[in-house]
């Protein structure tokens, strides 16, 4: 089965963000002065054959911890999702 | 002693550290193509600044996978010395091989300037041409130089004495004002626990030359191929 995975990695949240600092500083300006916690990411997809949606999970979850993301100051969000329901 | 410049694609501060060992420092050097296996007769990698891999996904995490790595992971087991400079830096803490990361600069800027730094460990092959908390002045050049480490790993650097190089001001006042991309304890350079691999982000092969600002970066690479002469000779004696 071929899988659609999409990934979210952003800096922890321990580790300053000075993108998302300086965004949320000119959402402010703009008016939205509710807006906080504003973080910057990468947003990656891919698509994997894969024996069932575990599989494919653990495969990507292996390539953040390997490459995509640096876990010393970064953390990841894995979604699978079958390719036949992406549009 | 033997340098080797490794050329990743992108890097473009090969031909400095070339022209900073070979004809300034007078010390044999060759390149080494990224691609090379075979890097047993050189007792120093240098892994010069630049874009390798375009700093695609982030600076120095493409760079890890190249062939000369793994031939770099082993030269550096073997306790042969290793200095990554700039994106040098960046891929030897990628690769694992030094601990913590570098990422943006908390200005966000490019910054390309003079930078005071202080020297903290003058017992190393790479530092003993040093005067204790001797205060040099490198060119620094990049937006990814911040450093990190999470708490427990910047204690154990602290600890170990691991920090090499700190930002400072002229007088070797380590200050927050001083600090030129908020690198955690204004972090410049360190080594790992074996003190056989160097990481920094300022550069010193740009300061090797009276005509280029100054040559105080000489005795990083005078310096360490003296070590090695003096190993060697002692090796033969024995």
């Amino acid at each position: 089965m071929l899988y659609h995975v999409q990934i979210e990695i952003t800096l922890k949240p321990t580790v300053m963000d000075a993108q998302g600092t300086t965004i949320e500083r000119a959402l402010h300006k703009m008016g939205h002065a509710t807006v906080g916690n504003v973080r910057i990411g990468k947003f990656v997809t891919l698509e994997i054959e894969a024996k069932c949606p575990n599989c494919a999970r653990g495969a990507a979850e292996e390539m953040c911890r390997e490459l995509l993301a640096n876990p010393i100051i970064e953390q990841y969000h894995v979604a699978v999702v079958e390719s036949e329901a992406v549009v | 002693m033997k340098f080797g410049v490794v050329q990743f694609p992108g890097s473009n501060c090969d031909a400095d550290c070339y022209h900073a060992i070979g004809h300034v420092t007078g010390q044999e050097v060759r390149f080494v193509w990224h691609e090379e296996t075979e890097i047993g007769d050189l007792d120093c990698i240098v892994l010069p600044g630049g874009f390798s891999y375009g700093d695609y996904l982030r600076c120095g995490a493409v760079a890890r996978f190249s062939p000369v790595m793994e031939a770099i992971q082993v030269h550096a087991a073997e306790g042969k010395f290793v200095i990554g400079i700039c994106n040098g830096f960046q891929v030897l803490t990628e690769a694992g091989l030094l601990p913590g990361a570098l990422y943006r600069n908390d200005h966000l800027k490019f910054v390309c300037k003079p930078q005071f730094l202080c020297v903290e460990r003058t017992d190393l092959p790479f530092t003993h041409f040093y005067a204790a908390r001797q205060v040099v002045d490198f060119p620094i050049a990049h937006g990814e130089g911040r450093y990190y480490a999470d708490a427990d790993t910047l204690a154990e650097l602290e600890r170990n004495g691991q920090v090499v190089f700190r930002y400072c001001d002229a007088q070797g006042n380590v200050t927050p004002e001083a600090n030129p991309n908020g690198s955690l304890n204004n972090i410049a350079g360190i080594c790992n626990a074996g003190g056989n691999v160097l990481g920094m982000m300022p550069h010193p092969e740009r300061r090797c030359e009276r005509l280029l600002g100054g040559s105080d970066g000489k005795k990083l690479f005078k310096g360490l191929a003296e070590s090695l002469r003096v190993l060697e000779i002692s090796k033969g004696l024995r």
